[in-house]
């Protein structure tokens, strides 16, 4: 595997403040509360979560698309916050994003030319160039090129997702960050963009940062896999070894949650007591505590540290 | 049978738009028995909710809706009643969950007073012991501390406990059948385990039989006895969990399980290839046609129609099935059924 980093990150943190009208009490939601990871050239990392865990905060704040509060973010051993407003830009070409809603990505009202080209418009390439590019992203992406003056409408879910990917592609980017690109399309159809996320990557090298909640996806497409909680990293390590060898009980529990489509698959399944706790107010010690089956008294009052506990495999708890 | 709660016949719901008809619905046969958990299960648009929905009669009121056929509860066609009496069943004998619990919950008033609403109106209850079974319904469906919780309104409840309040609502009167249209899909995992876990508790403590509609195969091979597999309108597959999953007939079935990936394995994804077809301008013949990779001359001119597959409760809708040899495609258990309806 590669190990040379291109993206690290170092006690990340973001609030937002949501204290709203003028004599509510203020309130700040720890959205992201302190993660450290490495993400390599060319693997994919793979960040599960259930709604609130603040995975998408983190997948935004790479893409410098939020502030962070706290904390570093290197790409290619620079540090981003350092970055001018005009250097930002310059850089943006070398990390992309893909969203999750094919239909409130794309701008209803330009054409797939145009949606396609203008980061490349933004980069000051010339006109020609861009034809060019459009037309082989098309094909990279398997959109016919008669439809390149097409509106998005005309599309389905599908085909806007792969327009969006020739969109993120278009700079030729090293780091990709994709939030939940398949959540939103049907099963036949996501299988036939997980393919193409696959065979892109093979030609042009890239890293992923791949976030979802689907399970079962992660741990196709994932070199390694993160999985947080309430803002925190609570375990990371190499995909299969992740699903064979769960340590944290909170990973038990999620990978056990997943129904399998196999009715001769029999799961012990945990059973997590309550809901996720609301993240303004996240309890005190380990985030978990209040769910977890093999909570300790300690637990409630000191978080655990995220220690590699073995090779490459690291967790974020007091019991293990 | 005499153990059907539900059966469905021929059932067509068609939608008359400015662009043409709309065939959401084409022809569905389907039975439900007593106390068994059937799914419903599909991609958007094959006409899974529309199918729901035209059974509790939400849809068809409307002039640009057409429902037709026979939809027979305990042996009486819910399409000839009159809107009075199906405000008497929906809810007290057949009762519905929908997917998002916040807009199936009023935000104005508390969630114990909409639970009490339905003896209060099915049964005439008064509203003190209509109350208590509010608290009751609570209780079962594992909300804690009920008699705090029922005083509360919606927006006080979390997502996976909105979903709770919705499931005991829908159990208030005791009903035999409750239609559960993707009451999962919103939920978080370990959340959707628990609310999985519940329903089919409820199953085996009440015996009432479930219809559940959904795209996830996931909750499909752990919860439910039977599955209906439905494309483009129409049932393709219909059989037990077990048929589906491991000798799935229709080229459909075969293709959506075929795309999922299997745990641990790298292998390289096998997709469906192109799109559903458009609902406007069906194609003639089977509307799998155009993604089938088994496609043959006849797929192109005539319907295939639900026939028993490897065996009598196994049916799938396929000009493959009861063909004595397959175009070398490897796959066995062909019947020698001779009862063919084409």
């Amino acid at each position: 595997m590669a190990t040379e980093e291109l993206v690290k990150v170092k006690n990340l943190r973001k609030h937002f403040d949501v204290s709203n009208g003028l004599f509510r009490k203020k309130s700040i939601v720890k959205a992201v509360d302190g993660l450290d990871f490495t993400v390599y050239k060319g693997e994919t990392l793979g960040i599960v979560g259930e709604s609130g865990c603040g995975k998408s905060t983190t997948g935004r704040l790479l893409m410098q698309l939020l502030d962070k509060t706290e904390g570093t973010i290197e790409f290619d051993g620079e540090d981003m916050s350092a970055w001018s407003k005009k250097e930002l830009n310059k850089r943006r070409k070398d990390f992309q994003m893909i969203f999750q809603d094919p239909y409130a990505s794309l701008n209803p009202r330009m054409i797939v030319e145009e949606i396609i080209e203008e980061p490349m418009v933004a980069a000051g390439m010339d006109k020609q160039e861009r034809k060019e590019r459009v037309t082989k992203l098309l094909d990279d992406v398997g959109i016919p090129d008669d439809y390149r003056k097409r509106y998005p409408h005309e599309f389905s879910g599908g085909q806007r997702q792969r327009i969006g990917i020739a969109r993120a592609l278009a700079l030729k980017p090293k780091f990709i960050v994709a939030d939940e690109p398949v959540a939103a399309l049907d099963v036949s159809i996501q299988a036939q963009i997980i393919n193409l996320l696959v065979d892109l990557q093979e030609e042009y090298g890239f890293t992923y940062l791949f976030i979802a909640h689907d399970l079962s996806v992660v741990q196709y497409i994932s070199d390694r896999v993160g999985v947080m909680y309430l803002g925190k990293m609570v375990e990371m390590s190499e995909s299969d070894e992740l699903y064979e060898n769960p340590l944290h009980p909170y990973t038990q529990a999620l990978l056990s949650s997943v129904p399998v489509p196999d009715v001769h698959h029999n799961t012990d399944r945990v059973l997590l007591e309550g809901e996720i706790p609301s993240p303004d107010n996240p309890p005190s010690g380990c985030p978990f505590h209040p769910r977890c089956p093999i909570a300790k008294e300690h637990c409630k009052e000191t978080m655990p540290e995220f220690r590699e506990r073995n090779k490459g495999h690291y967790v974020a708890c007091h019991e293990v | 049978m005499a153990d059907n709660i539900l059966e469905v016949r021929d059932l067509k719901t068609h939608f008359h738009t400015n662009d043409g008809v709309v065939k959401a619905v084409d022809g569905v046969d389907l039975h439900v028995e007593k106390g068994e958990i059937l799914a419903i299960v599909g991609e958007s648009g094959c006409g899974k909710s529309v199918t729901s929905q035209s059974i509790m009669r939400l849809i068809g009121a409307k002039s640009s809706e057409k429902v037709s056929g026979e939809i027979l509860y305990h042996g009486e066609d819910l399409l000839s009643k009159t809107e009075k009496e199906m405000r008497q069943i929906r809810g007290k004998d057949m009762s519905m969950v929908f997917q998002d619990p916040m807009t199936s919950l009023n935000p104005a008033y508390k969630v114990g007073t909409q639970i009490a609403e339905m003896p209060i109106i099915h049964e005439k209850k008064d509203k003190k012991s209509s109350w208590k079974r509010a608290i009751d319904m609570l209780t079962k469906v594992g909300i804690p501390s009920p008699e705090k919780r029922a005083s509360q309104y919606p927006h006080q409840f979390s997502g996976g406990m909105r979903q709770r309040g919705v499931v005991a609502m829908s159990l208030a009167c005791d009903p035999d059948l409750i239609i559960a249209d993707e009451p999962t899909t919103a939920l978080d995992v370990t959340i959707q385990a628990q609310v999985l876990d519940l329903l089919r508790k409820l199953r085996d403590d009440t015996g009432t039989a479930i219809m559940m509609i959904t795209h996830d195969l996931g909750v499909v091979a752990e919860l439910c006895d039977r599955v209906a597999v439905m494309y483009a309108g129409k049932i393709v597959e219909e059989g037990t969990v077990a048929d589906i999953f491991d000798n799935p007939q229709h080229p459909y079935t075969q293709g959506l399980i075929h795309s999922l990936p299997k745990p641990g394995s790298r292998e390289r994804l096998k997709p469906i290839e192109g799109q559903p077809p458009n609902l406007h301008n069906l194609p003639e013949g089977c509307r799998f046609q155009d993604r089938c990779p088994f496609v043959m001359d006849v797929c192109r001119e005539k319907q295939p129609e639900l026939v028993p597959a490897d065996k009598q409760d196994h049916q799938a809708a396929c000009w493959l099935m009861g063909e004595e040899e397959n175009d070398g495609d490897g796959r066995t258990g062909e019947s020698e059924e001779p009862e063919k309806t084409f």
